[in-house]
Order: C-alpha cells, then structure tokens, then sequence
C-alpha cells in the first residue's frame, strides 16, 4: 500500500487529518453508546428495546436492515435529528452566557483527553513497536487527568447558569464529589507507576509504556496489571465511576431526587452534548484502565501483540496490525462501557452522605494503604 | 511560531489576570483566573515543561478554582455579584504586587540560574520526569520540605478553624 | 400483639464492603439479559384476549341475519357519558321481519365518549348491544372515531341467540288468530 502520498503532507495538515479521525470515531461511538445505554437496560429488563424505527426507503432491503433496525440504529439516527432541529430553549432566569458555555465546554475536555491515549501499535521498519496515538508526551496518564479534571467546569457553570435550584443542588454535589474522587483515582495509579519506572529507567507516565511493561516475556513480565495489583484496579475502576458520574455514583443528575440534577434547565442540542461528552469521558475512562491494568491491545495476558504478530505474520504490514492492535484495544474498552452500562442497571444509587464517606473514609486510606504496600514491596524486591 | 505564541499566551495570562482583579462578577472572575491559569499551562509546555503544566492544569485548574466557584455558589451571592474593593484591599494589593515584583526583578537581575545550568539543559530538566524528580529530591530538598511543613502548617490550621471543639470548650 | 423486638445484626465486614451483594446483583441481571424477552410485539402479535372480555360496544345480529335492535333507546338514556345516539325507525311493512316492533334508522356509538362500562349490554332487553373482544380504536378524525351502524354490526356479527323472542311472538300472535283463542 502506497501511502507517501499522506506522508508527504504539511505536518499540520497531517495532525489536523488524524485529529479529526480519531474525533470521526470517537464521536459516534459515545453517541452510539446512548443506544447502546437504551439497549442494555431493555435487555436486562426483559424488553427489546427501540426497534421499530426505520427510513421508509431503505425498508425493503433484507437481512442487514432488518438487524440495523433491532439494534435501534436508525432510532439513533432519528433522535440525532430531532436533537438538531428541535427548539431549544433557553429560559428567561438563566445567566446566558455560562448557560450557552457550559455543554460547550464539557464537549472539550472529554475530546481532549484522546489525544494521549495510545490506542494501537504497530512495527516500524526497525521492527520497534510504535504506538498508533495522537500525542505520545511523557506526561500522558497526568495529562488525561488534568484535562478531565477540567470537566467538572461544565457541570458547576451548567448548574450555577441555571439559576435554579435542583441543577444548582446538582452542581454542588458533582463537584465535591469529582474532586474527592480524583484524590484516590490518582494515589490508586502510583503503584503501578513505581513498578513501571524500574530503577535505572526512563522515569515515565506514559500510557504506552505501561502497556509495553506488561508485554514483556516471562510470567511477571506478561502478567497484566489487574492480577498484580487488584486493589490499585479495584480502587481506580471505583473512582472512575464516580469521575464519569455514573451509577452508583450519578449524584449529579441524580433523578429521583433533583429532577435532571445540572442539566434539568437544559434541552435539545446543549441537552445532548452533555450527554456526549459523559460518554467520552466513559470511553476515554475505559481505555485508561485497560491500558493500566488490561494489558492494552495485548490479546490475552502473557500472549502480547508481538507474539500474535509472529503467528500471523504480520510483522512487517504495519496497517493490518495496527488495525487488529486498534481493533483488540476498542474490543477491551466497549466491553467496559458495558459492564459500566451493565453496573447502572443493576445498582441502585448511593446516598450523598455514602458517596463522601466512600470517598473519603474508605477509598482515599485504602488507596493510600496500597500505595504504601507496593512501595515497600518494590524497595524489597530491589533490595534482595 | 515558539515566539508568536509566547506573546499570544503572554498577553492572555496577563489580560486575563488583570480581569480577574476588575470584573464585578465573581464567577467571571473565577473564571478569568482559569484561563489565566490554562495560558500560564501553555508557557510552561512552551518551556516544554509537560509535568509543570499538567500539574498546574490538574492542581489549579482542576481543583483550587473549582473550590473557588463552589464557595461562591455556596456564599449564595445573588447573580455573582461581589462588593467592590475596599481601600485597604487596593492598598494591600498593591503593596504586596509591588514586593513580588522587586522579588523577581532581584532574582533576574541577581539570580544565580543562569549561570549553573547551560541554556541546552534548561528544558530537559523540566522535561524528563526523572531529571525533574532527582532535583526535587537532591539541589531543592529543603525548598520542597520547608514548603510541605508550611502545607500541612496550614492544613491544621484548616482543621482547628473548621471543627468545634465541642467537649474540649466545656471541660475548661 | 405483643411487641416482637427485631434483632438487628450488625453488618459482616464482607456486607459492608458491598461487594457481595454487588456481585450477586450482576449475576442476577446477567440472568435477565441473556433470557428471552417478555414483551409482545404489539401489531404482529396480540394479547390472548378472554371470553368475558368487555371491549367495544357492538351491535349483534340473530342467526337468522336480523338485526336484533329494536331502537328502544334504552341504552341510550342509561349511558352515562351519552355516547349513544339512536334515531327509531320503522321497518317496511314488506320486510320479512315486519313482525318486529321497530329498528334504529341511524345507530351511532361515539367512542371518544364511550367508558366501556357495560351499562348499554346489561340495559338492552334484546341483547342486540354487547362489548366484545375488539380493544383497539384508532382513527385519525374524531368523525372516524363515531361508529356507525354499519360499522357495529361489522364488529358485532352474529352471536347465537336460542330465544327468537319476535318468531315466537309472531307465531303466537298467528295461533291466537286461527284458535280464535287467547
């Protein structure tokens, strides 16, 4: 395949390209994952779902329409366009400017944070692996976390613009509970951190690197980080359901007791794009942990991608094994949004007061407990 | 380009951090500071300074404004709206720009990092983490240590401000 | 009554962990999701509707094909929300059922008042007017949503009938005339 033509591209134009690949599919994704939402709960309630919705034209096509149409695509497409073209309100109490900037401004951050995740990999002629990501910087888990961090704006702006009181009830909860959250969510990682940066390395938080300690021959070598630190992992999945706000964590919306929590004032188009951006953040959540503690496109533990790529072949086509590299990582993560989906229609929500105490009586020692155990387990293990 | 956006992001951090101090609305001016605080992010990635910048954008722009916008939501002032300044504010506030500002023209003028470090080594110690950390543990111990005393100075401080010694009060 | 004091056992470190119980929640819904699903596909499929059902007002027929309605009126002063609107007529004294006292010229039932309350069927001396299986009316027009009679007695069909009250009547009235007798 002869692909100098793109190579030969202004750097820029090229970033401008892939930038706008990857937000192609992100974007989609996290809407399709509304139905998927809509799907998940229906199947697990004993209901098919949305499946009737269908464009007249396309209707007599058989087979691939008939099983579009059961997994509520075109219903998809149809609410998509209703979100576009509906009136959308803006009520007369509400400070304007924020309320218009708020669903902007959570669309940001969620489509931000792709930019460090790796999501593939692939050989280069050197036969090196070489991640298939949009910014591959040192920093990267530090950077996912300080752009999400920036998410809980939207949620403060939205309820505060509102200027009513359950979107205001909403915001306040959110935001206390985003930010006690992400204490543990980041003490949970560190262990796995010291263990990547072995004395004498780089020194580095980049997400590509976990993935490449995990592939590594031998039995501690290949293991995947879940089986090495279960409660980092345990710890780390807890915080990033109350990060992405969602069951048993969703105090922000929160229906039973503040209407639509942040969002009750909101309709339409500003409506969706939060919803949009909780997706992403789902999404984007999901491959950080699989790239943590799954082992990232590795196939299976102990079975990484070069041992694959030896099987079939594939050494030297670096597109067709960047693609099944993609393929494997975007596998692992919509099996995330699933069990995040699957966790929401089993649970019931917390209470306020539960969630602080979680968060902070429980989470945040345990976390800082199992910092301090793989610290001394490491220094151990160097030492003898 | 490098110079271009260093104005660009220059006059942001500084245009922004002016409004800060002269918007009537405390939520705008909350959020001035988080644009401030996101550009002085961009100078610092500029210096190629990632872990600064990403530890300013999550510490900052992630926690301590959004502690800000949280404390004014929860003043309940109506539409955000602030009292103006008072005069011993203004007077204070100019005191003190005018000692930080001293302070930094002494440590250009004074200051003994040029002449330690070769302007090549400058953005690989901000750079690579590693570099960065051993310097934190070795040349700048006692800075960091002596900060760290002060955080938790203040932490307690935070704490006995906060909690009512109910049964200690009685007992005395 | 006497007061039973519940004992309340304090919670196991494993239940305040919630682990157990979340766990043993997944499984359950994991059961749910891989079942067979419950609902009816409406329009391909319909509900098994019971004998005694009491759907849609109709008007019925005698095995014989003659209407059984008599235009008493009676239903239509006893519905309470007065969707019933019968205008009497008379029936051709050519008609083979000429016997019969009379029958509704115009017949209409308005379903967009109709309470389905039975009180039309249990009123009617004839048993001409029964609710049956039919629950769905739809229509885009108030004015399609007004059965006519043509339209109730396409609903209503014929519904056995052992008594023949008007044949018997008529019989009687014919035995009376050649007895000379009554």
């Amino acid at each position: 395949m002869d692909l100098s033509i793109y190579f030969n591209l202004p750097l820029w134009l090229r970033l401008a390209i892939q930038g706008a690949a990857v937000i192609a599919v992100l974007f989609p994704i996290a809407a399709a994952c509304s139905m998927a939402e809509r799907k998940i709960s229906a199947w697990i309630q004993g209901r098919p779902g949305p499946n009737r919705t269908v464009p007249p034209f396309l209707a007599g096509i058989p087979i691939i329409v008939p099983i579009l149409q059961n997994l509520g695509l075109f219903q998809l497409a149809a609410d998509g366009g209703k979100f576009v073209f509906k009136e959308d309100p803006i009520p007369g109490h509400v400070n304007k400017l924020y309320f218009v900037l708020a669903p902007i401004l959570s669309m940001i951050p969620a489509l931000t944070t792709i930019s460090v995740v790796p999501f593939g990999a692939y050989f280069d002629k050197a036969g090196e692996l070489v991640p298939i990501i949009l910014a591959n910087v040192d920093v990267g888990l530090l950077a996912v976390f300080a752009v999400a961090s920036l998410g809980v704006y939207a949620i403060i702006l939205a309820g505060w613009a509102s200027n009513s009181k359950y979107p205001f009830l909403g915001a306040v909860r959110a935001s206390a509970q985003l930010i006690s959250y992400e204490l543990s969510m980041t003490l949970s990682v560190l262990p796995v951190f010291l263990w990547v940066n072995v004395p004498g390395g780089m020194g580095t938080l980049s997400l590509f690197d976990v993935v490449q300690s995990q592939s590594q021959p031998g039995l501690w070598g290949g293991m995947w980080y879940v089986f090495l630190m279960p409660v980092s992992a345990f710890v780390f999945l807890v915080a990033l359901f109350a990060e992405t706000n969602r069951l048993p964590f969703d105090m922000a919306e929160c229906e039973a007791d503040l209407v639509g929590g942040f969002h009750t004032e909101y309709g339409a188009f500003k409506w969706s794009l939060f919803f949009v951006a909780e997706y992403c953040h789902m999404i984007v959540g999901s491959a950080v942990f699989v790239l943590l503690f799954l082992g990232g496109w590795n196939p299976l533990p102990w079975i990484p991608l070069s041992m694959v790529s030896d099987w079939l072949s594939l050494g030297d086509n670096p597109v067709l094994l960047g693609a099944l590299a993609t393929v494997l990582f975007i596998g692992k993560v919509l099996f995330f949004i699933f069990f995040f989906m699957w966790v929401r229609w089993t649970l019931p929500r917390f209470r306020y007061d539960q969630v602080m105490k979680i968060g902070w009586q429980k989470l945040l020692p345990l976390s800082i407990g199992n910092l301090v155990f793989y610290a001394v387990v490491i220094a151990l293990l160097e030492r003898f | 380009m490098a110079p271009l956006l260093f104005y660009l992001l220059s006059a942001l951090v500084l245009g922004t951090a002016l409004l800060v101090v002269t918007s009537k609305n405390a939520v705008n001016s909350a959020m001035f500071f988080l644009i401030s605080l996101l550009g002085t992010a961009g100078l610092f990635v500029l210096l190629d300074a990632f872990l600064l910048a990403a530890v300013l954008v999550l510490v900052y722009a992630g926690a301590v404004v959004a502690l800000f916008l949280f404390i004014i939501m929860l003043l309940g002032m109506k539409g955000g709206e602030r009292p103006p300044l008072s005069h011993f504010a203004v007077l204070a506030s100019v005191v003190a720009a005018a000692i930080l500002g001293v302070g930094v023209l002494s440590f250009v003028k004074h200051g003994q990092i040029t002449a330690s470090i070769a302007d090549a080594a400058v953005p690989a110690t901000g750079a690579v983490l590693k570099s960065y950390s051993a310097q934190l543990f070795t040349t700048y111990l006692l800075p960091v240590q002596v900060v760290g005393f002060l955080l938790l100075i203040a932490m307690l401080g935070v704490i006995v401000l906060s909690k009512r010694f109910e049964g200690m009060e009685e007992s005395k | 009554m006497a007061i039973i004091p519940v004992d309340r056992r304090p919670l196991s470190f494993a239940e305040r962990t919630y682990l157990p119980q979340i766990i043993s929640g997944l499984s359950t819904t994991w059961k749910r999701l891989v079942a067979p699903k419950e609902t009816l596909e409406y329009p391909e499929q319909r509900p098994e509707i019971p004998a005694n059902y009491r759907g849609v007002p109709t008007l019925v027929k005698d095995p014989h094909g003659r209407e059984k309605c008599v235009s008493c009126q009676l239903c239509e002063f006893v519905c309470p929300p007065k969707a019933i609107r019968i205008t009497p007529g008379d029936i051709p004294a050519d008609s083979e059922n000429a016997h019969v006292e009379k029958a509704p010229k115009e017949f209409e039932i308005d379903m967009l008042r109709c309470i389905f309350c039975g009180l039309c069927q249990e009123v009617c001396p004839e048993e001409a007017i029964w609710l049956q299986k039919q629950y769905s009316m739809t229509g885009y027009t108030r004015a399609e949503m007004v059965n006519d009679k043509q339209r109730l007695y396409e609903l209503g069909g014929t519904l056995p009938d052992d008594h023949f009250k008007w044949d018997r009547k008529k019989e009687a009235e014919e035995a009376a005339a050649q007895g000379g007798h009554h």
